[in-house]
C-alpha cells in the first residue's frame, strides 16, 4: 500500500506503508545511528516525534526483545528507506514489520530519506503527517501540521508507580522522565539499589527516602514545559544529595538554576557525536538524542560551569555545579544504542556518592 | 596538543613494488600523508623503490629517493639526509619491518632519529605473536587458543592438544604469506615448514580454527592524548577462513545488532589504547554467529588496505589524519576536510551501503588454484556504493570488468544438483555465482548457509536478485518492475536479455517513466552537515543532489578500474597527473573510477569524483548529468579505451587521439595499410578466426609464430607456438576468454625489444627516451627488465626508431601519448605493437628524464604544441642517469601458477634502479626487487637443449663469482664438457638426494631453469620452479636475465651505493 509523508513546508514523499495503517501528525526528526534501531524505537525521549533513520537498511538483525529500552516503542511514526525482508540474528525473536504493527505504529518506507534529512537540516525540524490516504488535501493538511505541538509528553512516558531494583550498594533514586532502561541497569550493575520514581514525585518524598544519590533521567519534549518538575528539582538541588543528570535531566537542572534552554535547528540524534571533557581535554564519542540545549553562557558561573562541550558545534554537553555534588550531561553515557566510551561517568557518580557518604 | 615543534624533517618510507598483499593502497596513503605533512611546513624525504607511484613525484615530497628498500640503503639515507623523524606507518608491512630493524639495531637512537606515528614497542606488541597474545590476555581480550612455535615438532604437538583444523600464521609477513589452514598432520607439517622459513623471525602461530565465524573489522584512530574513534566497521561476507583481502566485504556491518557492534567497538578501542597507537589501526575479529563470543584475529598497527577501503567508504581521510597525529595534533584539532565544519574526532555515519570485491588473477593464471584461503591472492579490488546492498553488489560485480555483469554469468547449468552441492563447498572466487545458481535450483537458504556459513541475510539478498532475474524473464514488463530492477542495479542490457527486449527499448522505457540514475554525496555524516566535497555515487529512485557547475570547461577523466596484472598503478599515475594538468589549465575535472586503493579516488584530486563502475551505461548517467565538454580515455589503460566508442555515441568529444585512430592501431588490416604507407616493416602476420586458418598462416610464415587475440591487455592469451598442436591448444584457450575479436598470427622474430613513449601534437613529436629490454623479444614488455637509455643501439638505429615513431604518430593522427614496441634484429627495425595511449613506462621515464610526460600530453590535447611549451621536438638528450625498471612477481602467493616468462604478462609490480652507471643501476634494480645475492653461493642450472650452449657462458660467469653450480644430467654434461665444474644432481623423479632436496635444503641462491617452448608440459621443470619459488629461492627462466644478474654481481659486490634524489633531475 502506498503511503505519503507530507511536511509542513509542503514537501510530499511517496513510499510504501509499513506498520499500522493509520494517519499520524508528528514532529519529524532524524537519527544517524547505523545500528540500534530497536533501542531508538523504545527510547521514551522520542515520544511526540516521528523518527527518520538516515541509515537506509533497517531491520537486518530483527527484534531482540531484551534490547528494548522501555516496555514499548514510543515514536508516533517511523520513516525508513528499506526494511529488511529477512531478519538475521541468533537472538532475533520478531521482525520489525510485525513489531510496528503490534504496537500500532504507522510508518513509511521506500522514500529518499537522505533528501528528507537534508530538508530537515536546512529548514530545521518540522512537523509532518504520515498517511495512506492518496486523496489527501494538502490545503487542509498544512495548517494542521503548522499548528501541531508536541505538548507535555513527560507525563505520558513516566512510570505509573515507584519500582525498586535491588542492590547491595548505594541507594539511588532515579527520577523517571522517560528513562531508558539502561540507566537503571548501569547503576544496578554497579551494585546500586535503584528506586525508580514517577516524574510527578515530590522532592520531599525522595529526600525523605534518604537516597545516597539522585539520578535525573532523559526524557522527551521541551524542558520548559516541565515547570512543576523544575520546582521539585530546585528543592533537590538544595538537599546536598549527590545528583547526576542525563539529557532532559541536565536541562531541567540548568533551568532550575536560572539558565535558559532553546530549541536547536535540528538537534543531535545519533551515535557519533564528539564531546570534550573540559577537565581532562579528552574527547569521547557519545550517543545523543536531544532537540533542546542549555545556553551555558547564560548560566551564572558561580552556580555552574561547563564540563563538556560538543566538538562539532560548540554547544553545551555538560555542567558542573559549583560547591555542589551535582554533575549533569546532555549526552547519553548509558549508550544503548551507541558508543560506551563515557560509561565511566556512572563510576564517577558512584565516587560522588562515596565521597558524600564519607564526608 | 599542538604540533610538535621538534619535527622538522621527516623520512617517509614507502611500500615498494606492488605485490599481492601490498598494492596501490600504500601509494594512496603515502601520497595523502606526504601532502598532509608538507601542508604543515615539514620537509619530507621520501624513499620508495616503486617508480609507478604518485608518491615518488617531486611535487609530492621535497626529496625523493627511488632506491631499494633495504636496511643498508635506509641507514645510508638517514646518515646523508639527517631527518629528525621517520614515519613508517604508511608504507605497509614493508615499511614497518624496515623501521623495526632500524630501531632494534640501535641505529635510530645512534643517529638521534625518532619513529613517529608509532613506537617500536607498539609494533612489537601488535606484530610479534607472543607479545600480542600476552597483551591481549592482559586486557582480557580473547584470542583463539594459540601458540607461537618455532619448530614443526612444537606445532604438531600443540595441534594435537587443541585439535584440527588449525590455522597457521607466520609472524611478520605480508598478505598472510605462508599461512593456511591445516586439517591434518600432513598438511600442518607442509604449511608450517614453509611458514617458519618465510617469517622474518622464524615464528608461526598455530591457532584453533575459527573458520565459519563472522569476520568483522574495525578501523580505529587514536591520537597522542589518548582520544579514540572508530572510522568504520566492515563485515566480510565470506566468513573467517578467507583472507580479508580476498573476501567480499560490506561496510558498515549488516548483520550485527548494536550490542555486538558496540561490544567489538569497545574492544577495538581497548586494544588501541593498550597498544598506545598514535595514528590508524585495523583490528580484525571473529564473531561466533550464535553467541556473543568473539576472538581478536589480528591487529595491524598501521594504515592498511582496509584503511584505504574505510577511507573511501566513509570519506574520512585516514592517512591524512594519521600523518597529522604523528606530528602531535589531537583529533579535535584536525578539521574534517569533507565537511569543513566538523572535526576529525567524530565517527562517520554512512547512509548508504558499500561493497568491495577482490580482483583475483585467475584469468591470467588459469592453472593456479582458485581456492581462497588465509593467504591473499587478489591483485586489486573494486568498491561500489549504493543505497541498498543488492545494488552495491551488482555495481561491484560489473566494476570488475571480468565479462560478468550479473549473478548469471558463470555457467553452472550443466551440473546436477548433487554436483552443484559439491561445488557449493568450494571456497573460491565464484562462490556467489554458485549460491545464485543453487537458489535458482530451489536449494534452501538454510542448506546454503549450512554449507557456506555465509550469513542468511546475504544469502537472502542474493535470492532477491535471483527472484528479480526470474521476474524479468516471466512477468510482464511494467514501469514498476523496471524501476525495481534498476533499484537493484540491473544493467539495461541484462534486463533486455532477460525480458527478451532490445537494450534500446529498455532504455527508452526507463526514460519515458522517469527511471533515471540519481547521484548522492558521500559526506561522512549522513547529511547531518552540509559537505563541501563533491564525492558522488549513483542510485535509482532518489533525488539527484549534484550541484550544477558551469563556467569552466569540463573534462571527464576515465580511470583504470581495479589493479590487475597488465593494468596496474601506472595508469592511476597517468589519470591523476592528467587531472592535475587539466586543473592547472583552468578546466573543471571529473574523475570516474571504482578502485578504492588509488590516489585518483581520493576526494581532493579532481573537482568531482564519481565512484562508479566503468561501463557505458554507468558513464552515460554521469555524462547526461555533467554534459562534459570532452573526455580523455588515453590515460586510463584499456578500461578507458574500451569506453571510447560509447562516449562518442553519447556525443562526448574524445580529447586527443580520435577513436578511429585508436581503432586503426588495433585493427590488423588498417594498421598494415598505415605501415605500408610509411614503409615501416613489421614481422609478417595474418589475421585469422579459426585454428585451421591459424595453422595455414603458420605454415606460410614458418614456425615459431606468435598467436594472440586482438584487443587485449598485458598480452593475455598470447603464446609462442612451435607446432600445429600448440596452435590448436592456444586457440582453444583464447576462445575461452570470450573473444569477439579476431586472432593474430605473427612470425616470431628473435631480436632486441625496444620501447618508445612519445607525445605528439599532430605535427611534432617529443620522445623523452628510448628503452631497451634485457630479455629478448618473446617476454612480455611488462615482465622484461627495461633499460633507459638504450645501451646497445647504434646511432643509425636510433635515428630509424625516431623516424618510425614520428611517422606512426603522424599517420595515426596521435594527439597526446603513443607507446610503440619495436624489435631490432640485425640492425633492422620492426614494429610489433603500437598503443595510442599512455603506457606502464610513462611514470618511470617521466621521473628519470624530468620531463612531465602526462602534463605535456594533456596540454597537447588541449591544443598546445610541443614547441609552444618550450621543447625541441624529437628525441630528447639523454639524462645523466641510467634507469632500470625491474619487474616484480607474486608467484609465491599463487599456488600452481607457472612462473616461466613468456608473451603473457605475469608481474604484479616493478622497481627502479637509478644510478650514474649501468652496473650500479642494475644492481640497485635487482636489490630493489628483493634479489639480494650472493648468500650461499650455490645455484642450480637446468636448461632446455636449445639453451645449453648459451648456458655455458652464463655458468662460467657465475662460477667466476664463486658460485658452486649444480645441474641435472644433460645440462651438467654440457657444462662439464665446456669447462664448467658443474655438480651433477639427480632429477626429481630419481632417488634422493635429488634436485628437490637441494632446493628444500635452503642453501641455494638461485635456480636458472629455461622452460621448453610454449605451454609447459615438462612436469619436472614446473615442479622445480614452483618449489624454488615457494622455498623463497630466486628463480630465473630467461638466460638474458641471468646474464644481467651476473653483470650486476660481478661489478657491485661490496661497493657502496650512491643515492639519488630524483627531485633534482
Amino acid at each position: 500500500m502506498k503511503a505519503f509523508l507530507i511536511l509542513e513546508d509542503g514537501h510530499v514523499f511517496t513510499g510504501t506503508s509499513i506498520g499500522a495503517d493509520r494517519e499520524v501528525i508528528s514532529e519529524i526528526v532524524f537519527n544517524t545511528s547505523m545500528t540500534g534501531y530497536l533501542e531508538i524505537l523504545t527510547d521514551p525521549s522520542y515520544a511526540g516525534q516521528a523518527v527518520v533513520m538516515t541509515y537506509p537498511l533497517i531491520g537486518n538483525y530483527g527484534i531482540c526483545y531484551e534490547d528494548m529500552e522501555s516496555l514499548k516503542p514510543w515514536p508516533d511514526g517511523y520513516i525508513v528507506r528499506e526494511l529488511s525482508r529477512l531478519p538475521s540474528n541468533f537472538r532475533s525473536e520478531d521482525s520489525i514489520q510485525h513489531f510496528l504493527e503490534k504496537h500500532n505504529i504507522p510508518g513509511i518506507a521506500g522514500i529518499d530519506t537522505r533528501a528528507l534529512t537534508k530538508i530537515l537540516r536546512e529548514k530545521g525540524t518540522m512537523n509532518g503527517m504520515i498517511t495512506t490516504n492518496a486523496n489527501y488535501n494538502i490545503e487542509e493538511i498544512l495548517p494542521r501540521l503548522k499548528s501541531y505541538t508536541t505538548g507535555k509528553v513527560v507525563e505520558k512516558v513516566t512510570c505509573a508507580d515507584k519500582e525498586t531494583l535491588s542492590g547491595e550498594g548505594y541507594k539511588v533514586a532515579l527520577m523517571d522522565f522517560g528513562a531508558k532502561r539502561n540507566i537503571a541497569r548501569c547503576l544496578n550493575e554497579r551494585g546500586c539499589e535503584v528506586t525508580i520514581y514517577p516524574a510527578r514525585t515530590k522532592a520531599e518524598q525522595i529526600i525523605a527516602d534518604a537516597p545516597d544519590g539522585i539520578m535525573l533521567s532523559n526524557g522527551p519534549g521541551d524542558p520548559k514545559e516541565c515547570r512543576e518538575i523544575i520546582d521539585e528539582i530546585k528543592k533537590l538541588y538544595q538537599s546536598d544529595i549527590p545528583i547526576f543528570a542525563i539529557c532532559l535531566g541536565h536541562q531541567l537542572m540548568a533551568l532550575a538554576n536560572g539558565a535558559d534552554t532553546h530549541k536547536m535547528k535540528y538537534g543531535h540524534r545519533g551515535a557519533n557525536h564528539p564531546v570534550k571533557d573540559l577537565d581532562s581535554g579528552r574527547v569521547y564519542i557519545s550517543s545523543q538524542n536531544h532537540g533542546y540545549v542549555v545556553d551555558a553562557g547564560a548560566m551564572d558561573p558561580n552556580v555552574a560551569v561547563p564540563a563538556f562541550v560538543n566538538v562539532n558545534d560548540g554547544t553545551n554537553e555538560g555542567l558542573k555545579y559549583i560547591g555542589k555534588n551535582i554533575f549533569t550531561v546532555q549526552f547519553h553515557p548509558e549508550a544503548s544504542p551507541g558508543p560506551q566510551d563515557s560509561n565511566t561517568l556512572f563510576d564517577r557518580f558512584i565516587s560522588m556518592m562515596e565521597v558524600a557518604k564519607n564526608a | 596538543m599542538p604540533k610538535n615543534p621538534n619535527i622538522k624533517k621527516v623520512l617517509v618510507i614507502g611500500s615498494g613494488p606492488i605485490v599481492i598483499g601490498q598494492a596501490a593502497e600504500f601509494d594512496y596513503a603515502g601520497t595523502q600523508a606526504c601532502r598532509s605533512l608538507k601542508e604543515e611546513g615539514i620537509e619530507v624525504v621520501l624513499v620508495n623503490s616503486n617508480p609507478a607511484t604518485i608518491m615518488t613525484d617531486k611535487d609530492i615530497a621535497d626529496k625523493v629517493y627511488i632506491e631499494p628498500l633495504t636496511v643498508k640503503v635506509l641507514q645510508q639515507l638517514i646518515i646523508e639526509e639527517k631527518p629528525d623523524s621517520v614515519l613508517p606507518t604508511l608504507g605497509g608491512q614493508a615499511a614497518l619491518n624496515l623501521a623495526m630493524e632500524l630501531d632494534e639495531s640501535g641505529f635510530l637512537k645512534e643517529q638521534n632519529v625518532r619513529l613517529i606515528g608509532t613506537t617500536s614497542l607498539t609494533i612489537k606488541k601488535a606484530e610479534d605473536r607472543d607479545e600480542f597474545k600476552k597483551t591481549m590476555e592482559k586486557i582480557n581480550e580473547p584470542c583463539a587458543p594459540s601458540k607461537v612455535v618455532t619448530t614443526v615438532e612444537e606445532g604438531v604437538e600443540f595441534a594435537k592438544e587443541i585439535g584440527y583444523p588449525v590455522v597457521l600464521r607466520p609472524a611478520y609477513t605480508l598478505g598472510g604469506s605462508g599461512g593456511g589452514i591445516a586439517y591434518n598432520v600432513g598438511q600442518l607439517m607442509d604449511i608450517l615448514a614453509n611458514g617458519l622459513r618465510l617469517s622474518r623471525v622464524g615464528q608461526v602461530l598455530v591457532e584453533r580454527c575459527i573458520a565459519g565465524w563472522k569476520e568483522i573489522e574495525y578501523e580505529v584512530m587514536r591520537d597522542g592524548a589518548g582520544n579514540c574513534i572508530t572510522v568504520c566497521n566492515m563485515e566480510n561476507i565470506d566468513p573467517v577462513g578467507v583472507h580479508t583481502g580476498d573476501s567480499i566485504v560490506v561496510a558498515p556491518s549488516q548483520t550485527l545488532g548494536d550490542k555486538e557492534y558496540q561490544m567489538l567497538r569497545s574492544s577495538a578501542l581497548n586494544i588501541i589504547n593498550e597498544l598506545k597507537i598514535t595514528g590508524g589501526c585495523n583490528v580484525q575479529y571473529a564473531l561466533k554467529p550464535d553467541s556473543f563470543e568473539y576472538c581478536v584475529i589480528e591487529v595491524n598497527p598501521r594504515v592498511s588496505r582496509s584503511s584505504a577501503l574505510a577511507s573511501k567508504a566513509t570519506g574520512y581521510p585516514i592517512a591524512k589524519v594519521a600523518a597529522k597525529i604523528a606530528l602531535g595534533y589531537t583529533l579535535d584539532e584536525i578539521k574534517n576536510a569533507i565537511t569543513g565544519k566538523t572535526y576529525a574526532s567524530f565517527e562517520p555515519a554512512l547512509d548508504y551501503c558499500v561493497v568491495k570485491i577482490p580482483r583475483l588473477p585467475f584469468d591470467k593464471f588459469i592453472m593456479a588454484k582458485r581456492t581462497l584461503t588465509t593467504q591473499m591472492k587478489a591483485t586489486g579490488e573494486v568498491m561500489s556504493i549504493c543505497t541498498n546492498f543488492e545494488g552495491a553488489l551488482m555495481k561491484a560485480i560489473r566494476s570488475l570488468e571480468q565479462h560478468v555483469d550479473s549473478l548469471m554469468s558463470y555457467e553452472f547449468g550443466h551440473l546436477t544438483d548433487e554436483e552443484l552441492m559439491q561445488v557449493l563447498h568450494r571456497v573460491d572466487d565464484r562462490r556467489i555465482f554458485v549460491i545464485a545458481e543453487a537458489i535458482r535450483r530451489g536449494i534452501s537458504q538454510d542448506t546454503i548457509n549450512f554449507i557456506t556459513k555465509i550469513d542468511l541475510w546475504f544469502i537472502d539478498k542474493i535470492a532477491i536478485l535471483v527472484e528479480m532475474e526470474q521476474a524479468l524473464q516471466k512477468e510482464e514488463m511494467t514501469p514498476e518492475l523496471l524501476a525495481e530492477a534498476k533499484r537493484l542495479e540491473f544493467p539495461d542490457y541484462i534486463i533486455a536479455q532477460l525480458s527478451g527486449r532490445k537494450e534500446a527499448e529498455v532504455k527508452a522505457m526507463r526514460i519515458e517513466n522517469g527511471i533515471t540514475a540519481a547521484f548522492k554525496m558521500v559526506d561522512t555524516c549522513a547529511a547531518e552537515f552540509a559537505a563541501s566535497t563533491p564525492y558522488y555515487y549513483s542510485c535509482f529512485g532518489s533525488e539527484c543532489e549534484v550541484e550544477k557547475t558551469e563556467g569552466k570547461k569540463k573534462v571527464l577523466v576515465l580511470g583504470s578500474g581495479p589493479i590487475r596484472i597488465g593494468q596496474g598503478i601506472e595508469f592511476d599515475y597517468c589519470s591523476v597527473h592528467s587531472t592535475w594538468a587539466f586543473k592547472k589549465q583552468g578546466y573543471e575535472t571529473i574523475i570516474v573510477n571504482n578502485n578504492p586503493e588509488t590516489v585518483s579516488t581520493d576526494f581532493d584530486i579532481a573537482d568531482k569524483l564519481y565512484f562508479e563502475p566503468l561501463t557505458p551505461e554507468d558513464v552515460e548517467n554521469i555524462v547526461n548529468l555533467e554534459k562534459p565538454d570532452g573526455a580523455v580515455v588515453q590515460f586510463g589503460g584499456q578500461t578507458a579505451i574500451k569506453l571510447t566508442e560509447s562516449l562518442m555515441k553519447m556525443g562526448v568529444p574524445i580529447l586527443g587521439t580520435s577513436a578511429e585512430n585508436v581503432d586503426a592501431a588495433e585493427d590488423r588490416e588498417l594498421f598494415d595499410q598505415i605501415l605500408e604507407q610509411c614503409c615501416i616493416p613489421r614481422p609478417a602476420g595474418r589475421t585469422v578466426y579459426t585454428a585451421e586458418e591459424a595453422k595455414a598462416a603458420a605454415a606460410e610464415l614458418g614456425y615459431p609464430v606468435l598467436v594472440r587475440p586482438s584487443y587485449v591487455l598485458g598480452g593475455q592469451g598470447m603464446q609462442i607456438a612451435i607446432c600445429d598442436e600448440e596452435i590448436d591448444e592456444f586457440i582453444g584457450i583464447i576462445n575461452q576468454i570470450a573473444q569477439e575479436h579476431p586472432i593474430l598470427v605473427d612470425k616470431y622474430l628473435v631480436g632486441k625489444e625496444i620501447e618508445v613513449d612519445a607525445v605528439c601534437d599532430g605535427e611534432d613529436i617529443l620522445i623523452p627516451g628510448i628503452m631497451e629490454h634485457i630479455e629478448r623479444a618473446g617476454v612480455h614488455s611488462g615482465d622484461s627488465i627495461s633499460v633507459y637509455p638504450a645501451q646497445s643501439l647504434n646511432k643509425k638505429v636510433i635515428r630509424v626508431l625516431e623516424e618510425y615513431t614520428r611517422k606512426l604518430a603522424k599517420s595515426l593522427h596521435v594527439i597526446g601519448l603513443i607507446n610503440i614496441q619495436f624489435i631490432v634484429a640485425d640492425d633492422e627495425v620492426y614494429v610489433i605493437e603500437v598503443n595510442p595511449r599512455s603506457s606502464r613506462t610513462v611514470p618511470y621515464i617521466s621521473k628519470v628524464t624530468g620531463i612531465p610526460i602526462v602534463e605535456l600530453a594533456t596540454r597537447v590535447i588541449i591544443g598546445e604544441t610541443i614547441r609552444g611549451m618550450g621543447y625541441t621536438p624529437g628525441l630528447q638528450p639523454e639524462a645523466d642517469y641510467i634507469a632500470i625498471k625491474m619487474p616484480v612477481f607474486s608467484f609465491e602467493k599463487l599456488r600452481g601458477a607457472d612462473i616461466s616468462l613468456g608473451p603473457e604478462m605475469k608481474s604484479t609490480g616493478e622497481v627502479l634502479g637509478i644510478a650514474k652507471t649501468f652496473n650500479e643501476a642494475l644492481y640497485k634494480a635487482f636489490l630493489g626487487a628483493g634479489i639480494n645475492l650472493p648468500k650461499y653461493k650455490n645455484m642450480i642450472i637446468t636448461v632446455k637443449d636449445a639453451d645449453k650452449l648459451e648456458a655455458v657462458e652464463v655458468a662460467k660467469r657465475f662460477e667466476k663469482i664463486g658460485y658452486r653450480i649444480y645441474a641435472t644430467r644433460s645440462t651438467a654434461k654440457v657444462l662439464n664438457e665446456h669447462g664448467v665444474h658443474a655438480v651433477r644432481t639427480n632429477k626429481i623423479t630419481q632417488e634422493s638426494p635429488n634436485i628437490m632436496d637441494l632446493i628444500l635444503g635452503h642453501e641455494i641462491d638461485l635456480v636458472i631453469d629455461t622452460p621448453t617452448q610454449g605451454r609447459d608440459k615438462n612436469r619436472d621443470g614446473f615442479l622445480i620452479r614452483r618449489n624454488a619459488i615457494e622455498t623463497g629461492v630466486n628463480c630465473l627462466t630467461s638466460l638474458d636475465t641471468a646474464n644481467a644478474l651476473a653483470t650486476s654481481l660481478e661489478n657491485q659486490e661490496g661497493k657502496n651505493l650512491t643515492l639519488i634524489d630524483i627531485a633534482t633531475i
